[in-house]
């Protein structure tokens, strides 16, 4: 079975790193979505909540003639808001999983390979980003089902892919940060919780930025979620635009993965230490 | 083996130290091991075996000293260390949720091993460790032994120079430890790899170790072969006496209530 050490025959000892590094980006998250498809059921819970905000929510708060939703239905301007919800539930609990993969070390296994650490930060963004598609996939089903004015148009629904993919990346990478500072499970999912309320409700998810007061406005731009939202607004739905424009929207996104998987890969090795 | 390169130490540590702020968990440790062996740390809980494979295994810095791992500097060099190593954690940790196969693919791929290579050798790893029957099943159904196995194999599915293995066979029922130690005599004779391991277990590292290093509270007591350490203490002495002697105390001494709780929660695993 073994052959001599000294040889490693079927190492890529040449190829370029950047094959590496995307390579290895791409096999974290195949390890996520390989247990993803062991266990299903767990989609599908999931798929609740956000089910019952657009139904419950969006039905009662659909009355209220005076939310100032634009050119589209409160239901419609809900819907992004909802898909974008449910990715951010599941990404901000992302370093649970990570201090749990201390716990077992699996992560000491990662750490002590070759992979580089920005790497293993950036291929757990990217399972999160797999996981709100699937998410992501149940809402849209759904959203037909309730009569959502959706736009089946190719680009757009790439655009839309693109922009949970990033944004589960961004909000997981923050978890991940968080993970490496508080160390433990238990605090950890305090933390997730004490960050999913304000990230929500400090975003455009669910009404208009026009709404808030001041102060609220200013967290609420300086919220990733928004700008998810504000960009599956106007990729989503028929009629919805993006108050900041696309092109800040994923430019936003953007910086934001980056400056996370930046600190990330720097704090990342620490859990194991 | 007869070229050059395999004469040089695998492993040399030279006053490698690690603080956990007033704790000197590895103190001034010297070592040498050379290539194709297979070493033992020996030492009670606490004694700074897992914080040595760690800073070996360059999960975490050392506070003083050096070291080489197959010829690369640990803190310089790290990423080059980490492509001639293989490491089994003390605890287990395969993903319970993922099958034995794709234990062993993902672990494949992180090691950069080719395409064209990956599914022969994962297919010789697992008929290697007894595990083919079971590949497709969840490992948390995999009983301790089991796992461990898979582990090891996971491990030398890159071919590493050194393989490091933090207390492989602890929790395993008699049988399971059998299973787990003639493997890793195996891999060993077969691939010429340096083997690394720690144990509290005389008997194993008795048998299995080429030489030992018994370690305590961070300091090496004694080094040499099994043979020449009982030598040292009386010609009827046991490894059990040599390690009386050396550490001035049993086995169940030292290590505080962290590491029981550690060692029993692994135990509870491997169940
Ligand atoms: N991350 C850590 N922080 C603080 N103390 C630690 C840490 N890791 C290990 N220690 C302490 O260092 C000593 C050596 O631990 P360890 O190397 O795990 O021992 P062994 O593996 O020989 O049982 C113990 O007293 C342990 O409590
Ligand atoms: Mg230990």
């Amino acid at each position: 079975m073994l052959s001599a050490p000294a040889a490693r025959p079927g190492v890529w000892a040449n190829a370029g790193a950047a094959a590496h590094f995307v390579g290895d980006t791409l096999t974290i998250a195949e390890a996520d979505w390989r247990k993803l498809r062991h266990d299903p059921v767990e989609l599908l819970v999931r798929a609740v909540q956000p089910a019952l905000w657009l139904v419950v929510f969006g039905q009662v708060f659909g009355r209220i003639r005076d939310i100032p939703t634009g050119a589209i239905s409160y239901r419609d301007f809900l819907t992004p808001g909802v898909l974008a919800q449910s990715g951010l539930f599941v990404a901000i609990f992302y370093g649970i999983s990570a201090i749990w993969e201390r716990d077992l070390g699996v992560l000491q296994k990662y750490m002590a390979s070759p992979v580089s650490r920005v790497a293993l930060v950036l291929g757990k963004g990217l399972s999160a980003g797999v996981r709100g598609v699937s998410q992501g996939v149940i809402v849209f089903l759904l959203s037909i089902f309730l009569r959502v004015d959706l736009r089946f148009e190719l680009g757009a629904m790439v655009g839309v892919l693109a922009a949970i993919v990033l944004a589960s990346a961004v909000f997981a990478t923050l978890s991940l940060i968080v993970s490496c500072l508080v160390k433990t499970r238990e605090r950890m999912m305090g933390i997730g919780q004490v960050l999913t309320m304000p990230l929500f409700f400090a975003s455009n998810a669910i009404y208009p930025v026009d709404l808030m007061p001041g102060w609220l406005r200013v967290i609420s731009a300086i919220n990733p979620l928004t700008y998810q939202v504000d960009a599956l607004r106007s990729l989503m739905i028929v009629g919805g635009t993006s108050v900041h424009g696309l092109g800040i929207d994923f430019a936003v996104l953007a910086g934001f993965l980056a400056l996370f998987v930046a600190i990330g890969s720097r704090l990342y090795p620490s859990l194991v230490a | 083996m007869s070229n050059g390169m395999s004469m040089a130490p695998a492993i040399d540590t030279t006053r490698l130290t690690r603080h956990f702020g007033a704790l000197v968990a590895v103190d001034a440790l010297t070592i040498a091991v050379p290539a194709s062996t297979i070493f033992g740390l020996l030492g009670p809980n606490g004694a700074g075996k897992s914080t040595t494979i760690k800073m070996l295994t360059t999960l975490l810095a050392p506070t003083s000293g050096s070291a080489h791992v197959a010829g690369a500097d640990i803190v310089r060099d790290a990423p080059r260390v980490r492509e001639r190593i293989g490491y089994v954690p003390q605890m287990l940790s395969a993903d319970g949720e993922l099958s034995g196969y794709e234990n062993l693919l993902i672990s494949a791929k992180l090691h950069h091993v080719v395409s064209a290579e990956r599914q022969t050798r994962i297919e010789q790893a697992l008929a290697f460790m007894g595990l083919t029957e079971a590949a497709s099943a969840l490992v948390r159904t995999y009983s301790g032994g089991m796992i461990r196995r898979l582990e090891i194999a996971q491990a030398m599915l890159h071919r590493p120079a050194v393989l490091f293995l933090d207390e492989p066979t602890v929790g395993l029922d008699p049988v399971a430890r059998r299973v787990v130690q003639d493997h890793i005599r195996e891999v060993r004779r077969e691939s010429g790899t340096t083997v690394v391991m720690t144990t509290h277990d005389m008997d194993e590292a008795d048998e299995l170790c080429d030489t030992l290093a018994i370690m305590h509270h961070g300091r090496v007591s004694a080094t040499g072969s099994p043979a020449s350490l009982k030598a040292t203490v009386g010609s009827e002495a046991t490894l059990d006496d040599v390690f009386i002697h050396f550490s001035g105390g049993t086995l169940d001494e030292g290590g505080g209530y962290r590491d029981v709780v550690r060692t029993r929660r692994t135990a509870r695993r491997l169940g």
